[in-house]
C-alpha cells in the first residue's frame, strides 16, 4: 500500500530513504573528496623547495680550513656559506647564522666594537652569539661545527635553533 | 563579406529605425551593469569624490601596464633586475610604461582607502549595503597584497629586505607561523622560490581575485540600488532627489573623472621616476631597512610592542572590528547619506583627532626615550612586559575616551563607533608617518631631512 503511494508522488515523501537523496549524498562526499584533494595538491606545490635550495650550486658542508688560521678572540665571514666562524677567547668553535633572529636582516661583524649590530634595529649581540640588546628575542642560530684532524667542517644544512648561548654549543679542537 | 559582418554585428545589418540605435546599443551592452537611471544627488562629486570610479580606472591602467611589463621582465633572482634595467634603457617607453604601473600601484592604494573612509563617513555601509562593506575590505586587502607582491619583483636592495623583514614577521604568529614564512620565503631564509611565489601571485592569482571581487561590488551596488543618497544632517531619511538617465548624466561624469586621472597619472609618470636600488644582495642589509610605505604602520608598532601583540593580537582586533562595524546594533537610527551621521558626530569626530594626535605622539616618544617595561619588569617575560602590559595601557586610554565621550555628549551607537574607529585611524596614521618620516639608521628617531 505504502509503495504505490511513494510512486504516485515521489518527491515528497520521506526524501531520506529514497534512491534520490542517497546520490544526493554521494554527489557530496564525492566533492568533499575532490576538494581535499584540490586542497592537498595546492599544499604541494606551496610547501618550502628542499631541491631549489640544494640545487643552488652552493655545497652543503663547507670546509672552513685548519684550526690554526683561525686567532682566538676573532670572527671570519664565509659568504657563500652564509655562516660566521668565531673562535671564542678559549679557543672554542661557533658557527653563527648571519640572519638576526628579530626580522631576518643580514647582521654584520663590527670588529671594532667586538659585536654585531644589526642595521634595521640595532639589535646587538656578542661573539657568541647571545644578545646584548634587544629587540632579537633570541641568539644566533648556529650550525653543526665538525673537526676532524685539525680541519674545520661546517654542515649548512643543520641549523639549530636556540633561546641563548651554552657552553655546551662550543666545538673544540682535539687536544693532541 | 557582407555576411561575415552582420554574422559578427547582427543588429547592423536590421534596417535602422531611428537615428538613435547606437545610443540604444550602448544602453543595451551597459544594462545589466549600469543603472539605466541613477538618483541626481549621488551624481553630486562632494559624495563619492569619484573614488571608486578611480580605483576602477586605475586597475585597468595597472591591468593595461601590467601586460606590457610581463613581456620584458624575467622572474628569476639572476636575471630580474637586469632586464628591469633593460627595459628602462633600450625599449622605448620602457620607463614610462613602469612609472605608470608603479605610481597607479601607489595612488590605488591610496585610492581605495580614501573610498573606504568615505564610505565609513557617509555610513554608506548601514543596510542594504552591509556585505558590500566586507567586500570592500576583501578588495582592500588584495590591493595591498597586489601591492606587497609586486614590491619584490625588481629584485633591487629596497623590494629585497623590505620583504625580508615582511615576510619574517610572519614567523612570530603562533603555531602555523615558522610553516608560513618558509612556505613563502622558499626555506629558513629569502631563497630564489620567493620570487616565483610572488610573481605568481601578483601576475596570476590576485588579478582574477580582483577581478572577481570587483564586480561582486559593483554588482552589490546595483542591488542597493545606486549610492547611498547624500543629504544634510537635518534632512529626513525619506528626502530623495530627481531620478535622471544615467546617459548621459552619470556616463559625462564618470568619463571626465576617467580622463582627468589618465592625463594627470601620465604627468606623474613623465616628471618622477619609480624608484630602483642596487641589486639585491643578500649579504648587505641597507641601513635602514624599512617596510613598504603601507606597512610602516605595522613596522612602527612593532618598535613598540611585542611581536605577538604587535603582529598578531592588534592586526586581529582591528580586522574583527572593522568586520563588525555593520553589524552593530544601531537601532532604529538611519545616519546613510549624512556626512559624519550628525552635527554632534563631526564634533566628536574632530574632538577623537585632536585627542588622539597628541596621545599617540606622547605614547611613542615616551616609550622611545623614557619608559621601558623590559628593563623596568626584568622578572616579567618580554611578551607581558612589553606585550601585555603597554597594550592595557593603551586599551584604558581608549576606553577612558570612550566613556568620556558618551557621558558628555550622550552619543548614539554610530556616533561612538565612529569615535573609536577616528581614534584608531589618528593612531594608525600618527604611527605611519613616524616610521616613514621619523625614522632614520637603526631606525632611531629623527627628524626628516
Amino acid at each position: 500500500m505504502s509503495e504505490t503511494e511513494k510512486n504516485t508522488n515521489p518527491p515528497d515523501i520521506e526524501p531520506s530513504s529514497t534512491r534520490r537523496s542517497f546520490f544526493t549524498k554521494l554527489w557530496i562526499l564525492l566533492g568533499v573528496v575532490a576538494l581535499a584533494e584540490l586542497v592537498a595538491v595546492l599544499f604541494g606545490f606551496f610547501k618550502p623547495r628542499k631541491q631549489t635550495i640544494s640545487a643552488t650550486g652552493v655545497e652543503s658542508v663547507i670546509n672552513a680550513g685548519s684550526v690554526e688560521k683561525f686567532d682566538p678572540g676573532t670572527v671570519t665571514a664565509f659568504v657563500r656559506g652564509k655562516f660566521y666562524l668565531a673562535r671564542l677567547a678559549d679557543g672554542g668553535f661557533l658557527a653563527l647564522s648571519r640572519t638576526c633572529t628579530h626580522l631576518g636582516c643580514t647582521v654584520p661583524w663590527v670588529a671594532k666594537e667586538n659585536k654585531f649590530i644589526c642595521p634595521c634595529h640595532s639589535s646587538e649581540f656578542d661573539i657568541s652569539g647571545e644578545v646584548i640588546s634587544p629587540p632579537a628575542p633570541r641568539a644566533l642560530d648556529i650550525f653543526q661545527v665538525t673537526i676532524e684532524n685539525n680541519l674545520i667542517k661546517v654542515d649548512t644544512t643543520k641549523r639549530m635553533k636556540r633561546s641563548s648561548f651554552d657552553t655546551a654549543q662550543i666545538v673544540y679542537a682535539e687536544k693532541g | 563579406m557582407n555576411r561575415i559582418l552582420s554574422s559578427i554585428f547582427p543588429s547592423l545589418s536590421k534596417p535602422r529605425r531611428e537615428g538613435r540605435s547606437s545610443i540604444k546599443l550602448l544602453n543595451s551592452l551597459l544594462l545589466h551593469f549600469r543603472p539605466r537611471t541613477v538618483n541626481e544627488r549621488t551624481l553630486r562629486f562632494s559624495l563619492t569624490w569619484g573614488l571608486g570610479g578611480m580605483a576602477a580606472v586605475l586597475v585597468f591602467l595597472l591591468f593595461c601596464t601590467g601586460i606590457m611589463l610581463k613581456f620584458v621582465y624575467e622572474p628569476f633572482p639572476g636575471r630580474a633586475y637586469d632586464s628591469i634595467i633593460y627595459l628602462q634603457q633600450n625599449i622605448i617607453f620602457g620607463q614610462l610604461i613602469r612609472n605608470t604601473h608603479h605610481w597607479s600601484g601607489n595612488i590605488l592604494l591610496l585610492g581605495v582607502f580614501l573610498h573606504f573612509l568615505r564610505v565609513f563617513f557617509t555610513g554608506a555601509f548601514t543596510a542594504p549595503r552591509q556585505f558590500n562593506w566586507i567586500i570592500g575590505l576583501a578588495l582592500l586587502g588584495s590591493v595591498l597584497i597586489s601591492a606587497f607582491t609586486g614590491y619584490l619583483l625588481p629584485w633591487d636592495q629596497l623590494g629585497f629586505w623590505a620583504v625580508t623583514i615582511c615576510t619574517s614577521m610572519l614567523e612570530y604568529i603562533p603555531l602555523v607561523g615558522k610553516w608560513l614564512q618558509e612556505s613563502i620565503q622558499g626555506g629558513p631564509e629569502m631563497g630564489p622560490a620567493i620570487l616565483t611565489n610572488f610573481y605568481a601571485i601578483h601576475t596570476a592569482v590576485m588579478p582574477l581575485v580582483l577581478v572577481f571581487l570587483m564586480g561582486f561590488h559593483f554588482w552589490r551596488v546595483r542591488k542597493a540600488k545606486g549610492l547611498v543618497i547624500l543629504r544634510s544632517p537635518d534632512e529626513s531619511p525619506e528626502t530623495r532627489g530627481d531620478t535622471v538617465p544615467s546617459i548621459p548624466n552619470l556616463l559625462v561624469r564618470e568619463i571626465a573623472v576617467g580622463l582627468a586621472l589618465l592625463a594627470f597619472m601620465l604627468v606623474f609618470a613623465m616628471l618622477f621616476n619609480a624608484p630602483l636600488a642596487d641589486k639585491a644582495n643578500p649579504g648587505l642589509s641597507p641601513n635602514p631597512t624599512k617596510a613598504p610605505w603601507y606597512f610602516m604602520g605595522i613596522q612602527e608598532l612593532l618598535m613598540h610592542f611585542h611581536p605577538l601583540f604587535s603582529l598578531v593580537i592588534i592586526p586581529l582586533l582591528l580586522a574583527l572590528f572593522l568586520l563588525a562595524v555593520p553589524y552593530l546594533d544601531y537601532g532604529e537610527d538611519n545616519t546613510g547619506g549624512v556626512w559624519f551621521f550628525s552635527h554632534r558626530g563631526r564634533k566628536i569626530a574632530l574632538l577623537s583627532v585632536l585627542v588622539a594626535l597628541p596621545v599617540s605622539t606622547l605614547f611613542i616618544m615616551a616609550n622611545e626615550f623614557l619608559v621601558d617595561f623590559g628593563t623596568m619588569l626584568p622578572g616579567l617575560p618580554d611578551a607581558v612586559s612589553n606585550g601585555l602590559i603597554p597594550f592595557i595601557l593603551c586599551l584604558l586610554v581608549l576606553a577612558g575616551f570612550y566613556s568620556f565621550i558618551k557621558k558628555k555628549y550622550s552619543a548614539s551607537k554610530h556616533e561612538m563607533v565612529q569615535a573609536v574607529f577616528v581614534f584608531l585611524l589618528t593612531a594608525f596614521v600618527v604611527l605611519t608617518v613616524m616610521g616613514i618620516w621619523f625614522r632614520g639608521p637603526g631606525m632611531n628617531l629623527t627628524l626628516p631631512l
